[in-house]
């Protein structure tokens, strides 16, 4: 069907290859995140009006005046939402364009998504593969040529991602979209992307190349100053690689990263950069805000509102970015300033001042109104005198008289504001109450399956809740009143912890002035880092490994932790199992040298599972478990000794109880001396382990030397022995 | 121009063993007949930097050193010839010779430099971006230079060894970060800090630290005070300055710089950073302007230092003498492809034959070949990519191939000589056969030996 279809947008080569398969396109209308929440739980991210259109038009219309013919839209949080929007929009009754749905309501990732689109063998050729929130007007034409020529050379080049300069300063590279700060290393003449950290971690101040890079390529160049569009033109190959490693969930953290390490199928990823066209991702609300200023600003041409492309009603764009769509009632002493766009049917009251604000459809302004850098929807009531300084107003909000709603607001579906009450900075308000669950949490947001399939079950709920709400907002309110004021409604979203520091970093509202400075502190502290690294100087002029001796350190901890426990099971298996003790000798051996441990450390760490044993033995008083010490040593009195046939070894044993009367079992603490004259008349501690132990802790802190102290006696009465024996 | 150039000679460098000894150091090892030093020192001058301090290993070597510049420059160069203890390292040797600095900016050049890139060129971009530290860059030679040259034909490495890793930004004039010696093998650590300022970094991989630096005194001094564990120039000082440039802690602003001089020279003082500022304003301001400026765009609330670095165009020769193989291949590029370097004019056959020199009949000199003063050759001899020094005595049938003999070495007849170097004074008695091997000062070859690799030296009294 395509070879008629092939219009003159695309002017390719190899025509037969083209005429075998319209240009594809996938968009995936769900982001599997949670930062839009709480608006998300109501209403999929892609039905959001981003100036007052649906994001998911933005992406449609751009894909379709680049030339892709065959779009399948992946729906899955609120999939019955985005269905029936398509459907009765004029997406589906396009000539040479066909919208096709793909619904699914487990999919929790773009891994599954693109797994189960594998499934229905829809794809055929290359294909561009973009989330349903991309706003650009950058033509593919170029990009998917490069790609096709590439892969003609060399099959293995799988992917090509588009990439965009960001904006100079440094602070603003990665802080305009609120993403997370994106090192990229580039090689430049072929463009090959060798290299991406997305989430950086902040406490590491390097980035670390692996060495072999530069064998192949003599020249890298790494970026900080690009950002990526998150439009990535696909070859097929791209869903069976998903397919094959089913444990691929996130396109970059997992895919592209996986991709890049993996050097034995050899797939290779390749950028392209955009630098006069406009792409980004709305991602969070900061993105949300920043994309919205540019639409309003014309970036994204022909995307803008004045000129009608799907989904926008007519708007004229008057003197310095001003847009108003006809029919509004605007009071005449009201002043709207410059950059906002006010949509169909508002009215604005007396006296209110609006700039830099988007007013959706139908909303309801009341006099002495202050609007600065703020979204609202449509069907908005606010009341008189109020104050909105950068936040989010959804549908249906209601914001009583003299209310004041501070920068980072957002103000999910129906939610009313008290009168005179103030909701303070980044709060998140929404009929709904916060989920219990811990999936707030970024980096666990795959974990748990149902993070997708709780939006819906959330939706359904709320439909019903929905429909109690209306009628109990008509009648009696039984909101707790103190929450969000007198006749509000609502709950305020606990910030989760760890998600506080950053709320100020993905907020619509701008960074403060403050946290600039604090970010640049940040830097400066990686800095300082840095240079106790560059005192920590060896003559040769090398770095020091400092961190990574710091690195090894924790890594030997949480080594020897885990030997610990693997010493400990396989004893506890030998005390249930009743093995002899040759057995165990040779599985510790085993184990022993598999983790690369001393024999001190392994006697420690049985004498430590073994006292663990003693205390597990149910007992009442200290006496009684002295009686299960004893009786467990001298089963096991012939490994230990094993174990603890040097000196030091037998200290190390001694220094290990003592941790643990400290530490982990401080039932022992009463009884140490009497069990460590145990271990001394079972033989498996020597006097001049003991002496030595003590003698080792005379200098010691006071707090140290509780247990020296408690066992004086007895060290007393070795020391006489030995002089006797002298 | 205000600079005071170091040239740092070496001594009698291990590496070069057995081609150097106590009567030929490093420097006056011959180049195409020329010591050595003398490339650097001729393109010093030609840059009109005639302000020398020659920084040698050993007292002994100094004076040979010494005794050379002074009768083949006199009246040419203002040379300071200082001796400094052995195995102090470059940056040791600068520590020793520290009180003789004077000037504002100081270039410090490595005195086994076969180059043709202008030292100039590095002292002014240097002052054009008021740097602390400017490096020049060449690009790293091609091919597997071995350790020692016995085995460079037999195990090739496939690739390019790497010298440096040089990290650039994108107007690839500011240094920001390199990995010398042993760090050159490791993965490639990179501060996110730089890069954030930065934006975007060119990692290379192709160039090589030529030891040609340019430092401003006062900090050169100050490192070199309070850093006392540094040893090299390369190894430390460079990537420590590199490392540091965005959060200095050296005095480098004017102020602290004018009263340090002194009231006298407050007035010239402003004027230079007078004349600075006009010249940053010229261009669009360097990442390390607007990194200081912090992000209220007011005072500079940051210390920073500015590492350049001078590429040297691909065209240009550079090679540095530090091993025996880098030995042959220079004096083989300086006869050959680079002969512009010799200073010598080259016969229509492409090679030098002195005047005063005799060949036998029917014997050939190749093109890239040169023999030198007074030298005879006898009968059908045949000399290919090869230096012959001065007095040399060759006898017949003698085959010289893609080697250097220095001065006074007497050759008998039936000799074949490949890939090898002969150092002044060695006697190779009839039918020798010798292959990629070194011969020291002063040996004797008996007859009909032959030797393949080796290193022949006599024995150290």
């Amino acid at each position: 069907m395509g070879a008629q279809r092939k219009g003159g947008t695309r002017a390719t080569e190899d025509p037969e290859e083209l005429a075998r398969h319209p240009l594809q396109a996938i968009i995936l209308a769900d982001s599997f995140t949670t930062k839009f929440r709480p608006i998300t739980l109501e209403r999929p991210k892609v039905l959001l009006p981003l100036v007052n259109v649906p994001m998911i038009n933005y992406t449609l219309a751009w894909l379709e005046s680049a030339g892709v013919e065959e779009v399948f839209v992946f729906c899955c949080a609120h999939s019955r939402q985005v269905i029936d929007y398509l459907e009765n929009s004029e997406w589906f009754s396009q000539p040479n364009f066909t919208v096709t749905t793909i619904e699914s309501h487990n999919s929790i990732s773009a891994g599954d998504a693109l797994r189960l689109i594998y499934e229905r063998n829809v794809i055929h050729g290359d294909f561009v593969l973009v989330s349903g929130d991309t706003v650009s007007n950058m033509s593919l034409t170029r990009a998917i040529q490069e790609h096709k020529e590439r892969r003609k050379k060399d099959s293995n080049a799988v992917m090509t991602m588009v990439i965009k300069q960001s904006k100079p300063s440094p602070i603003t590279h990665q802080s305009r979209l609120g993403t997370d700060e994106l090192f990229m290393a580039i090689d430049p003449q072929t463009k090959q992307l060798l290299y991406y950290e997305e989430k950086a971690d902040h406490l590491k101040g390097f980035i670390s190349l692996e060495n072999m890079l530069l064998a192949d390529n003599p020249s890298i160049c790494l970026h900080n100053d690009k950002q990526d569009c998150y439009i990535d033109i696909c070859s097929p190959e791209v869903l069976s690689l998903f397919t094959d490693n089913f444990d691929y969930q996130h396109l970059r953290r997992h895919f592209v990263k996986g991709l890049l390490v993996d050097d034995i199928m050899g797939y290779k990823i390749f950028t392209y950069e955009i630098h006069s066209s406009y792409a980004a991702r709305i991602d969070n609300y900061r993105s949300y805000d920043t994309i919205s200023k540019d639409i309003i600003q014309r970036w994204t041409y022909p995307f803008v509102p004045d000129v009608t492309f799907f989904g926008n009603c007519a708007t004229k764009v008057e003197r310095q970015g001003m847009y108003r769509a006809s029919e509004i009632e605007q009071s005449r002493s009201a002043q709207i300033g410059p950059f906002t766009v006010v949509g169909k049917g508002t009215r604005i009251g007396n006296n209110s001042k609006i700039s830099n604000s988007v007013i959706g459809k139908n909303c309801t302004i009341g006099s002495n109104v202050s609007i600065v850098g703020s979204y609202i929807w449509d069907g908005v009531t606010i009341e008189d005198g109020c104050e909105l300084r950068h936040a989010i107003i959804c549908d249906g909000v209601i914001i009583k008289s003299g209310a004041v709603l501070q920068p980072g607001v957002v103000l999910s579906f129906k939610v009313v504001i008290g009168q005179q009450f103030v909701v303070p900075a980044y709060s998140k308000v929404s009929l709904l109450q916060q989920p219990t669950m811990q999936d707030s949490d970024e980096e666990l947001e795959y974990a748990d399956s149902n993070s997708g399939t709780l939006d819906s079950s959330i939706a359904g709920a709320m439909g019903k809740l929905n429909g109690d709400m209306t009628a109990e907002l008509s009648g009696t309110q039984h909101w707790p009143a103190s929450e969000l004021g007198p006749g509000g409604a609502g709950y305020i979203w606990s910030i989760s912890e760890g998600g506080h520091e950053d709320e100020w970093r993905h907020s619509v509202a701008p960074i403060p002035a403050e946290k600039l400075a604090e970010v640049m502190q940040g830097i400066e502290d990686d800095m300082e880092l840095l240079n106790l690294d560059g005192t920590g100087l060896t003559p040769s002029g090398e770095l020091k490994p400092d961190d990574n001796s710091n690195d090894s350190e924790d890594d030997d901890d949480s080594r020897e932790d885990s030997f610990e426990k693997e010493v400990e099971a396989t004893f506890l298996r030998a005390v249930h199992e009743n093995i002899n003790v040759g057995d165990i000798v040779l599985e510790m051996n085993s184990l022993r040298l598999s983790y690369n441990m001393t024999s001190a450390d392994c006697g420690g760490a049985i004498f430590y599972a073994m006292m663990k044993l003693a205390l597990e033995i149910p007992h009442t008083a200290a006496g009684e478990l002295y009686k299960n010490v004893s009786s467990t040593v001298s089963t096991w009195q012939k490994l230990l000794k094993f174990y603890a046939k040097e000196i030091d070894d037998q200290i190390e044993v001694i220094l290990k109880f003592e941790e643990m009367c400290l530490e982990s079992a401080k039932e022992f603490s009463t009884s140490f001396s009497q069990i460590l004259h145990l271990l001394y008349d079972k033989d498996i501690l020597e006097e001049d382990a003991v002496l030595r132990w003590a003698d080792e802790k005379k200098d010691a802190e006071e707090s140290d030397k509780v247990f020296v102290k408690q066992s004086e006696k007895f060290i007393q009465w070795l020391k006489e022995a030995s002089e006797e024996d002298d | 121009m205000d600079f005071q150039v170091v040239v740092l000679a070496g001594g009698t460098s291990k590496k070069l063993v057995p081609l150097v000894s106590k009567e030929v150091p490093k420097p006056l090892l011959p180049v195409a007949n020329r010591p050595v030093l003398s490339y650097v020192l001729e393109q010093l001058e030609l840059c009109n930097l005639k302000d020398l301090i020659v920084v040698v290993e050993g007292q002994d070597a100094a004076l040979l050193v010494g005794a050379w510049i002074s009768s083949a420059y006199v009246d040419r160069l203002h040379v300071e010839v200082a001796a400094v203890p052995e195995d102090v390292g470059t940056a040791g040797a600068l520590r020793a010779i520290a009180h003789h600095l004077t000037a504002k900016d100081i270039l410090v050049v490595t005195g086994d430099l076969v180059s043709d890139v202008p030292p100039g060129a590095v002292a002014a971009a240097h002052r054009r971006h008021d740097a602390v530290v400017t490096t020049m860059l060449c690009s790293a030679p091609v091919g597997g230079p071995a350790e020692s040259g016995s085995s460079a034909g037999k195990d090739k490495i496939k690739k390019p060894r790497r010298y440096n890793i040089i990290g650039l930004d994108p107007t690839k004039q500011f240094l920001l970060h390199i990995a010398t010696g042993a760090e050159v093998e490791k993965d490639i650590r990179i501060q996110k800090s730089i890069l954030r300022a930065v934006g975007q970094m060119e990692i290379r991989s192709d160039l090589m630290d030529a030891h040609v630096y340019a430092f401003k005194r006062s900090i050169l001094q100050e490192i070199l005070e309070e850093k006392d564990k540094f040893q090299s120039l390369k190894q430390d000082v460079l990537p420590y300055l590199v490392r540091s440039q965005l959060r200095s802690e050296l005095s480098l602003n004017g102020v602290s710089q004018a009263e340090e001089n002194g009231n006298e020279k407050v007035s010239s003082q402003n004027n230079h950073v007078v004349v600075s500022q006009i010249l940053a304003n010229a261009s669009t301001p360097s990442f390390h302007e607007l990194y200081a400026l912090g992000h209220n765009g007011s005072a500079p609330v940051r210390r920073i230092h500015k590492c350049c670095a001078y590429i040297a165009s691909n065209t240009r020769y550079c090679a540095r003498l530090n091993s025996i193989q880098a030995y042959s291949d220079i004096n083989r590029d300086v006869i050959g492809e680079a002969n512009h370097l010799s200073g010598y004019s080259f016969s229509a056959h492409n090679n030098i034959i002195h005047p005063s020199s005799q060949l036998g009949s029917k014997t050939t000199v190749g093109p890239h070949c040169m023999l030198g003063e007074g030298s005879q050759m006898g009968d059908k001899c045949s000399v290919k990519r090869s230096v012959i020094g001065r007095h040399c005595r060759i006898g017949s049938n003698v085959k010289v191939v893609n080697s250097v003999i220095m001065n006074h070495v007497t050759i008998g007849d039936g000799c074949s000589i490949q890939g090898s170097v002969v150092c002044s004074n060695v006697q190779l008695q009839e039918r020798v056969g010798l292959k990629d091997c070194q011969v020291g000062a002063g040996f004797v070859v008996t007859a009909g030996c032959e030797y393949k690799g080796e290193s022949l030296a006599r024995k150290e009294k």
